[in-house]
């Protein structure tokens, strides 16, 4: 079995840096996600067109290549980066490009009568987007959201190849040193999925504050399994065009 | 209502003075091959209220939709308070009107909505202020102070607090009522406000409107099928046939002795 | 360094197109499972017994919420304590498969329950058999519908697939990776990069193309 020296030295700790890897990438992709989204709505088309390029690019981009890229070629160009943040960026960048089409989707939603309240109001373009769309379309993005940020926990798990000692990292390692791989991979698989668990519960939560924030009534509560199976008919729908699995 | 909370009494905008306040210049609407407003030209004093009415499709909606810079005309000019509307001159030519000059002639016109279209994300308080603080520079407290006003005006004192989900339709369009006239336009647009109202709610709608139209000096422009409503208010009303204005006059003249045949047809259908 | 230079493109690219063929062999075979497997799981999650219907859930619902890199691990360093050993390439193939099959079997789901109930009770009230049902009412209207969504699983799984190259099975970034480790070199790395966007942009094109035909 695995000693709990080894798990201590180096469990814990690519806990910790999975968790930190995640929170990163998840600012910097929402970040990416809520300028590109809008902008790729603009009036003028050679701002759709670049946001749109963005999109296309990073979203036909593999993660890891992309990962890989930063570390070993960007330091040739004089731009070293620390494993880490290299994983961030890559991470960060792709996810915000899907990020950016849950955005610019629900943006699109919002009704077209809303946006002719706001023009008879005489608000701005940028005012109606931040006082009047944004606001009511942002209830709508945290299931995709979600799904994506399942997707972008999943995919930390690539920096463990850029030498990032993240969980799986340490389950690697672990294995060398021990030849014990059944519960090392076991329970690695299982300490993702309960994060994944935690961070759809967290979402859920969210969503509801959300709702209530804009005076929709909060949706009535199902148990922990049908909530949990809720999810996936969402994740099936934004799955095809937004949130293309990327695990 | 008491005469000190008549929402123009100080408005920035000068009162009406029976001057010419909006002009039609040959003004045309196609959608595709489909002509919804032909060739149109008519005026509004300021301090009229007119009531637009005509079967649907006739190009009543369009008028306020044109006015609102929710459409663009195909062809002619509009003219609010003096200033094109969707044009500008430069160096003595016509051009189109950049996004600046759209907004500071908009800002003289409201607007109701059949939908209400009000902000889900606000509350009935904040969907009044919003806009006045935001688009007029007004102080918070000052915007709040005249959302206060408005809401006592259309009865609605006790629901500041709520969001637009929590209402009824009928409170839904007073509070839309009041937000437009937080604005303090010299021009309300009104299209087909009891249209999507249940019929127990329109009664206390049209109440608050007769009660605006009677005691302030706004301008109204009205599309309506509540022919009692327009009779009551109107100074003058358009019958629309399409795309064009078949007949005007006084309300008596229209509703008690209608000279074109359509408009005889029209206002039987309807009654 | 920093100058980019062609002949360590030229020198790179017949080992490219050995890793496209890794990589264009693991997509194919690894949709074939996919989508196969996808379609056991749903019909398997309708199911009337609870007992197939809950561990199907339980088990879809982890792999999909777990790494496909770390799954990879599992099945090429445990699995084969039990059980038969694989080559990487296989290994990566069940893998990408299994993981994507889960994703596909919401697909399928997500098309079944768009099939009108009528339909279903039309089968009833024609008295056909339950496979007969399946097979010639509701999978072909079902499949018709989740055909563009599958597509863009597909592009999913080819963005995926250079994971199979830390198991040991040479796709393109396996190839560019050895080669930029033996000559100090990052061309090969931005060639496969620059790779991967020349078949999914055009990939996902053809997805939307399709989904204007099919969906509606």
């Amino acid at each position: 079995m695995m000693t709990s020296g080894m798990f201590s030295t180096w469990f814990l700790p690519g806990i910790w840096i999975t968790i930190q890897v995640t929170v990163y990438s998840a600012a910097l992709a929402a970040v990416v996600a809520f300028v590109i989204g809008p902008l790729r709505t603009s009036p003028y088309w050679i701002v759709r067109f670049l946001a749109g390029v963005y999109f296309e690019v990073f979203r036909g981009t593999s993660a890891l290549v992309l990962m890989f890229w930063m570390f070993f070629a960007l330091p040739l160009f004089g731009w070293q980066l620390v494993p880490m943040w290299a994983g961030v960026s890559a991470l960060g960048l792709t996810y915000g490009a899907y990020g950016s089409e849950v955005v610019r989707g629900a943006l699109a939603a919002v009704a077209p009568a809303q946006r002719e309240a706001g023009i008879a109001l005489s608000f701005t373009r940028t005012q109606r987007l931040r006082r009047i769309e944004l606001p009511q379309a942002w209830p709508e993005m945290i299931p995709p959201f979600n799904n994506l940020l399942i997707e972008l926990l999943k995919g930390t798990a690539l920096v463990s190849v850029i030498t990032v000692a993240d969980m799986t990292f340490a389950g690697n390692l672990v294995r060398l040193g021990s030849n014990e791989s059944a519960p090392i991979y076991t329970l690695l698989l299982v300490l993702y999925f309960v994060l994944a668990f935690v961070l759809t519960r967290g979402m859920r939560a969210l969503e509801r504050h959300a709702r209530a924030g804009i005076g929709q009534a909060p949706e009535r509560e199902p148990g922990i399994v049908s909530r949990w199976l809720g999810a996936r008919k969402e994740r099936a729908q934004a799955g095809g065009q937004a949130a293309g699995g990327i695990g | 209502m008491s005469a000190d909370n008549k929402p123009t009494k100080e408005t920035a905008n000068p009162a009406a003075d029976g001057s010419e306040l909006i002009r039609f210049d040959g003004v045309t609407k196609r959608f595709g091959s489909n002509v919804v407003l032909d060739h149109m030209d008519f005026t509004v004093s300021s301090g009229k209220h007119v009531t637009l009415i005509g079967p649907s499709g006739s190009g009543k909606t369009t008028i306020l939709r044109l006015l609102m810079t929710l459409l663009k005309p195909d062809e002619g000019t509009i003219k609010v308070a003096g200033d094109y509307l969707t044009h500008e001159e430069r160096n003595g030519k016509l051009v189109p009107a950049g996004e600046k000059h759209v907004r500071e002639v908009r800002k003289k016109i409201g607007m109701v909505f059949q939908q209400f279209n009000l902000f889900p994300n606000m509350g009935v308080l904040r969907n009044i202020t919003e806009a006045p603080v935001h688009v007029l520079g007004l102080p918070k407290e000052e915007a709040e102070q005249r959302a206060r006003e408005l809401l006592e005006m259309v009865g609605l004192t006790e629901h500041i607090d709520k969001y637009p989900s929590q209402l009824s339709g009928g409170q839904q369009q007073r509070v839309a009522i009041a937000r437009a006239l937080a604005m303090r336009p010299q021009v309300l647009l009104l299209d087909e406000v009891t249209s999507a109202l249940d019929p127990e709610l329109v009664a206390g709608v049209l109440d608050v409107l007769r009660d605006i139209a009677h005691t302030t000096d706004i301008t109204m422009l009205c599309v309506t099928h509540e022919m009692n409503f327009a009779r009551d208010i109107s100074d003058d009303v358009l019958m629309f046939d399409s795309g064009r204005v078949i007949e005007s006059g006084s309300p008596e003249k229209i509703f008690s002795e209608p000279e074109h045949e359509r408009t005889r047809e029209f206002l039987s259908a309807v009654r | 360094m920093n100058d980019w230079d062609w002949s360590n493109v030229d020198k790179f690219m017949p080992h490219f197109w050995d890793g496209l063929a890794v990589t264009l062999q693991a997509l194919l075979l690894g949709s074939l499972i996919a989508f196969s497997l996808g379609l056991v799981w749903a019909i398997a999650q309708r199911s009337h017994v609870v007992w197939v219907r809950w561990p199907v859930t339980a088990v879809t619902e982890f792999i999909r919420n777990t790494p496909l890199l770390v799954q990879l691990f599992f099945l090429f360093y445990v699995v084969p304590e039990w059980g038969p050993e694989f080559s990487p390439l296989t290994t990566g193939i069940i893998g990408l498969g299994l993981h994507y099959s889960t994703y596909t079997a919401e697909v399928y789901r997500a098309g079944i329950n768009g099939v009108p109930d009528g339909q279903w009770e039309a089968a009833i009230a024609l008295n056909l058999p339950k496979r007969r049902t399946w097979t010639s009412v509701i999978l072909p209207q079902a499949i018709r519908r989740v055909i563009p969504a599958l597509g863009n699983y597909v592009v999913s799984m080819l963005k995926d697939s250079p994971m199979i190259a830390v198991i040991g099975a040479f796709e393109m970034l396996g190839e560019a990776q050895q080669y930029s480790n033996v000559t100090f070199t990052t061309e090969a790395i931005t060639v496969v990069g620059v790779a991967f966007i020349v078949i999914a942009y055009p990939a996902s094109l053809l997805i939307r193309l399709l989904e204007r035909r099919l969906v509606r």
